[in-house]
């Protein structure tokens, strides 16, 4: 492995979730390296949602360990642990709808405290988003859906964060914004940014992957690089379903 | 006579003190998806807290304002803290209790205190007044309207300029993605029940002066008026909630001017109907919407009922008919009658809210009816008393369910209020349509008891009738829970989706519930009417509803033995220790936000 | 649209439901962009499509959860355009829903009989108050035939619950809310089956199962086919899709891109482009066997 994963931004070790009764983690654990992007595969109740939650400290493990950068998050309040450099763009975006994009970006560097550096920080992402910028005064929930998109990651980046973890950031939007969306996660990650993102589609999200990880019912069912993932025939047996689907 | 240019400026000095209710119980709504029935209890304490500034402290008026905002800013604290933070996983309806307990506890603490006797708050503003036209304005209008317009405009340029107050409105439009932000919702939560507390603790003192009076009842009714405003104008739509205080003032006022004060509850009451009814995301909802999702989910702890062992129970019921033998002690026989006509009250609410979900805040409506359906054909037309007992009930279960029945379209929160309403208009029919209940004298020398032709004046008869009615009525229910329809009302509680998805139409079983029950409460009132005799507009009253309601949990939401037990520990042990009214009222409160927190699925269990 | 092969719902001179144009849109997006939809009778329907393509958003408005802002849905003879959910059931439509939404404090039993509420006895006079009560009535007296009808019932209800061997009989009598995810699913079903609907809805029936779960339930489900119940089914798991359906409908933003075999929908560019991605796993796949020294199965 490089050393990239040596010293992992995020850490999670051998978690066991529960909501009421039910578990939605079996002892789950991976890691992201500094500036890795790295992809969670897995179908609808899988416990991919279930894992940005843990991340995100929304829902706390029965057992294990979540560490960012070292530190135990087990303890942390959200905002602490947002604090410790995460972004966040949540499934279905999220937007705060009858905010304007301004608002929602500033909301975004919520935890922050530099004026001076927010704005310096806004003007960056507005370069790194131009249409974004376009549309500061517009209310939120009167954009499409892929311009929503957009302000979702210039959201999480306001934050400045270490790590963003995205919640299927192409989730309904069409193949073209598809295709804008990767690019820019790949913008972001080149920005020394790393990334951990959950989706459904695996072709696409590993091809801008360093590494992925299949989930299955609360366990990983496979992990490995993206480039062998890619062409593995049993990521089709744990994730799509079975070997006759090609 | 009063000319429309004052009756125009009452409305909207009365809007305006509406308006400081009601947008805290907006943001309130906004940021927790709760109706906050406490709201009124904090201006209470406002009120008297100025009280104390001005009359005690001697303080001028800008300082009274400050101490005023202050105490009731901290109060809001420790309410978000210890009242509702504690519920924020439990069912959505449970914070909603805990407001009621603690509007209970707040305002019986006042009446220690203070006495219940009314207060006269001294004015600390000259009394001048301007003539324009054929009407006048004076100091304390515009004083009360200055104040009105800079706590909205402070407001507005919290939310819209400063970080928390985007943080506000990032939690209020969506909570999840707010944290996820890095937003504290626990410090939101903290601030906007310190600026909701302290808006509505200056609405109290400012009442407190306009009308130079006050006490410590006129919580509640506080609250609803924000509440009605806050629904006009849409739930947790603070602009809106302005807009609705100020059209519920005006036409509260000029209702007033054309039928007299004792209508002036009954306008805002129907307003609310209607609007929860014909437009129940507000009147200023343009867009086709799904109504707010949280605000759904019952107050029904997962738990395994415990099983009572039937010989127990027989061993039980022997027990309770030996009683009057055994025990030569004509006042506890009394409060055991008065527990079985509980029991009867609480059977009904946890049928309608516990096995149904339809939480009932107005279910003492139904014993008015009953009371008065009984009391009044048998005292006017002599008809024996048992046959109006019955048609009491089937008035109540008739009366009820097509009074109620609006309100089955809404869910959560919304029926609450509803229900709420509707008993507040069943109390206010009664008041005015002097014709037929003869108004606030009551009904007076009403026929007592009688079965088979023989009056009961006998304690130990009419503890045995009572007994044996519950007894009856309670098999009745068990039996109609051992049914499909117990399955059925049931599935509506838990997820009324799916059930409608079902074919189960939510008109049909909601109805069937509020009737059978409707039933039992009726007799329950008529039964009340004839032991004492006496009853008037007041003899059930909200708080006998919310008694009901914490019966019910008590005992484990839709538990029939629960309902009895309930009824048996409220009813009985506060009368056997002899604790004092004002007393007991406190007690209440405390049980239901004890409960709500630590013992939700009550001392028998959910079913 | 890629008409790929003929149309069996079109060649059938009533198809059991027929959707046309249907939009329904949220704010600023368009979730359900005018989709047209039939199935015949004894078919199975599929529709796939990448999460947010619309997909359970056109079955909350064929099921009447949700109404159209445009378009018409006949079903069974009979316009349900805007109808609601119980009328949408009583025309004889049952679903399950994707997050599973069982009666949490109803036994499993008590579940499943809440999916034959319709065919009660009790329950059928429709007239305002006189209905109710005499349900009401037949409820509290519960004369012989209503005694008969209930146990007739309780008996189907183990019949129905044995198609999952031994998942749910044993736990007949626990309160759903005890019961895992994956037996959720099958309560739902279990429901939907009672009512004995003409036409069945699944909503990614699959979902949080395992490969085992998943495979005992494609068997099921080809045994609800084989008997000739009509279903629409929402799936992701493409094998289950391409085994047991007679044609498929996939769902992208919001609109229809393809529609055929699945076979011929399998192999389609579009498809692949717009649900398989860039390439697909499928092609990739084709490329050669897994070299993967590096990737690890832990499952």
């Amino acid at each position: 492995m490089t050393d990239k994963t040596e010293n992992p931004i995020l850490e999670l070790e051998a978690i066991d979730t529960f909501y009421g009764p039910v578990q939605a983690h079996f002892g789950l654990s991976l890691h992201v390296g500094k500036g890795e992007i790295v992809c969670l595969l897995g179908g609808n109740a899988s416990g991919k949602s279930t894992t940005m939650k843990v991340i995100l400290g929304l829902v706390k493990p029965a057992a294990g360990d979540v560490r960012i950068d070292g530190i135990s998050t087990l303890k942390l309040k959200t905002p602490e642990i947002v604090r410790l450099g995460v972004g966040t763009v949540p499934e279905a975006r999220r937007l705060f709808g009858a905010m304007s994009v301004r608002e929602n970006l500033l909301m975004g560097a919520f935890t922050r405290n530099d004026k001076d550096g927010i704005a310096a920080d806004l003007e960056r992402v507005l370069t790194l988003f131009p249409r974004v910028g376009q549309r500061l005064g517009q209310q939120a929930g009167t954009l499409s859906g892929g311009e929503q998109q957009m302000v979702a990651m210039a959201r999480a980046l306001m934050g400045r964060p270490r790590i963003v973890i995205m919640d299927e950031p192409t989730m309904g939007l069409s193949p073209l914004w598809v295709d804008r969306v990767l690019e820019l996660i790949r913008d972001i990650n080149g920005q020394g940014v790393a990334v951990f993102m959950v989706e459904q589609n695996a072709s696409l999200a590993l091809q801008i992957a360093h590494r992925g990880y299949v989930l299955q019912t609360g366990r990983i069912a496979l992990e490995g690089k993206a480039a062998d993932l890619l062409v593995d025939t049993r990521i089709r047996d744990a994730y799509l379903g079975g070997a006759e689907a090609a | 006579m009063t000319s429309w240019f004052d009756h125009t400026i009452n409305g909207l000095i009365i809007g305006n003190i509406y308006a400081l209710l009601a947008v805290g119980l907006a943001l309130i709504f906004g940021v927790s998806r709760l109706i906050n029935f406490a709201h009124g209890s904090v201006y209470v304490v406002g009120a008297y807290v100025g009280w104390v500034a001005v009359s005690v402290l001697e303080t001028p008026f800008p300082v009274t304002l400050l101490i005023v905002v202050a105490f009731t800013g901290l109060l809001g604290i420790v309410i978000e803290r210890f009242g509702i933070r504690p519920l924020a996983d439990a069912p959505r309806i449970a914070p909603l209790l805990a407001t009621i307990g603690l509007s209970f506890v707040l305002d019986q603490t006042v009446q220690i205190l203070f006495s219940p006797d009314p207060r006269a708050v001294p004015m600390q503003v000259p009394n001048w007044r301007i003539n324009i036209g054929g009407g006048s304005i004076g100091v304390l209008d515009l004083l009360i309207g200055g104040i009105g317009i800079t706590a909205a405009t402070a407001l507005f340029a919290f939310l819209k300029l400063t970080k928390w107050g985007w943080a506000v409105r990032a939690t209020a439009l969506d909570r999840d993605a707010a944290r996820a932000m890095g937003v504290d919702v626990d410090q939101v939560n903290r601030i906007v029940f310190a600026i909701a507390s302290a808006l509505g603790g200056v609405g109290g003192v400012l009442v407190g002066m306009y009308y130079n009076v006050i006490t410590p009842t006129m919580g509640f009714e506080a609250t609803l008026k924000g509440i009605v405003s806050e629904v006009v104008g849409g739930v947790g739509n603070v602009p809106g909630a302005i807009v609705g205080s100020l059209l519920l003032g005006l036409v509260e006022s000029y209702g007033v001017a054309l039928l007299g004060t004792s209508y002036r509850n009954l306008f805002a009451f129907v307003l609310l109907i209607a609007i929860l009814v014909l437009r129940p995301n507000g009147l200023f909802a343009s867009r086709r919407q799904l109504p707010p999702e949280p605000m759904t989910g019952t107050f029904v702890a997962p738990s395994k009922p415990v099983n009572l062992p039937v010989p127990l129970v027989a061993a039980a019921a022997a027990v309770a008919i030996a009683l009057p033998l055994l025990i030569d002690s004509g006042y506890l026989i009394q409060t055991l009658t008065n527990a079985w006509l509980y029991a009867l009250l609480g059977l009904s609410l946890t049928l309608v809210a516990g096995t149904s979900g339809q939480v009932s805040l107005g279910h003492a409506a139904l014993l008015a009816i009953g009371g008065y359906t009984s009391a009044l054909l048998a005292s006017n037309l002599g008809w024996p008393v048992w046959l109006t007992l019955l048609i009491g009930g089937f008035a109540a279960a008739g009366i009820g369910t097509l009074l109620v029945s609006p309100a089955f379209r809404l869910r959560g929160h919304y029926v609450s209020i509803a229900t709420l309403g509707i008993g507040e208009i069943v109390a206010l029919v009664i008041l005015n349509w002097e014709s037929v209940t003869r108004g606030p004298i009551g009904v007076a020398g009403i026929p007592p008891l009688s079965l088979f032709g023989y009056d009961l004046y006998d304690t130990n008869a009419i503890y045995w009738f009572a007994f044996a009615l519950m007894a009856l009525l309670a098999l009745l229910q068990l039996r109609l829970l051992s049914s499909h329809l117990g399955r059925t009302l049931r599935a509506v509680r838990d997820d009324d989706i799916a059930a409608r998805s079902f074919g189960i139409g939510l008109n049909r079983y909601k109805g069937l519930a509020f009737a059978f029950g409707g039933f039992f409460a009726g007799i329950s009132g008529a039964f009340t009417a004839h032991m004492y005799s006496f009853i008037n507009h007041e003899t059930f009253n909200t708080q006998i509803s919310v008694l009901a309601l914490t019966i019910a949990i008590l005992g484990g939401m839709g538990n029939v033995g629960g309902a009895i037990l309930g009824a048996v520990a409220l009813i009985g042990l506060p009368e056997i220790f002899r604790v004092a009214a004002e007393y007991r009222i406190l007690l209440y409160g405390i049980a239901l936000l004890l409960l709500v927190r630590f013992r939700p699925q009550g001392l028998l269990g959910t079913v | 649209m890629n008409a790929l092969v003929p149309n069996p719902a079109l060649d059938a001179p009533h198809p059991l439901l027929e959707a046309r144009g249907l939009v329904r849109r949220f704010g600023g997006l368009t979730a359900v962009g005018g989709i047209d939809l039939s199935i015949s009778e004894g078919e199975l329907l599929s529709v796939i499509g990448p999460n947010g393509a619309g997909k359970t958003t056109a079955f909350n408005l064929i099921s009447g959860l949700d109404r159209p802002d445009e378009g018409s849905i006949r079903f069974n003879g009979i316009d349900i355009t805007g109808k609601p959910p119980e009328a949408v059931h009583a025309a004889g439509l049952s679903r399950t829903f994707q997050h599973g939404r069982v009666f949490a404090n109803l036994s499993v039993a008590d579940n499943v009989l809440v999916g034959a509420h319709r065919r009660l006895r009790a329950v059928r006079p429709p007239w305002p108050v006189i209905g109710p009560l005499a349900e009401l009535a037949l409820a509290l007296i519960r004369p012989p035939s209503v005694k008969a009808e209930e146990a007739a019932l309780r008996e189907e209800v183990r019949e129905i619950l044995s198609i999952f061997g031994e998942r749910l009989l044993p736990r007949i009598d626990q309160p759903a809310y005890s019961l895992s995810y994956a037996n959720r699913r099958r309560v739902e079903i279990a429901r939907a089956l009672a009512s004995r609907p003409k036409l069945l809805l699944l909503d990614e029936p699959t979902a949080g199962m395992n490969q085992t779960e998943t495979a005992e339930m494609l068997e099921i489900i080809a045994d609800l086919k084989a008997r000739g119940q009509t279903i629409l089914l929402i799936e992701h798991k493409l094998d289950m899709v391409m085994r047991l359906s007679d044609r498929v409908i996939v769902l992208d933003d919001g609109k229809k891109i393809a529609e055929g075999a699945p076979l011929a929908v399998r192999n389609d560019p579009a498809v692949i482009e717009a649900y398989l991605g860039h390439g697909g796993v499928g092609a990739a796949a084709a490329a050669g066997p897994a070299s993967g020294d590096s990737v690890r199965l832990l499952a």
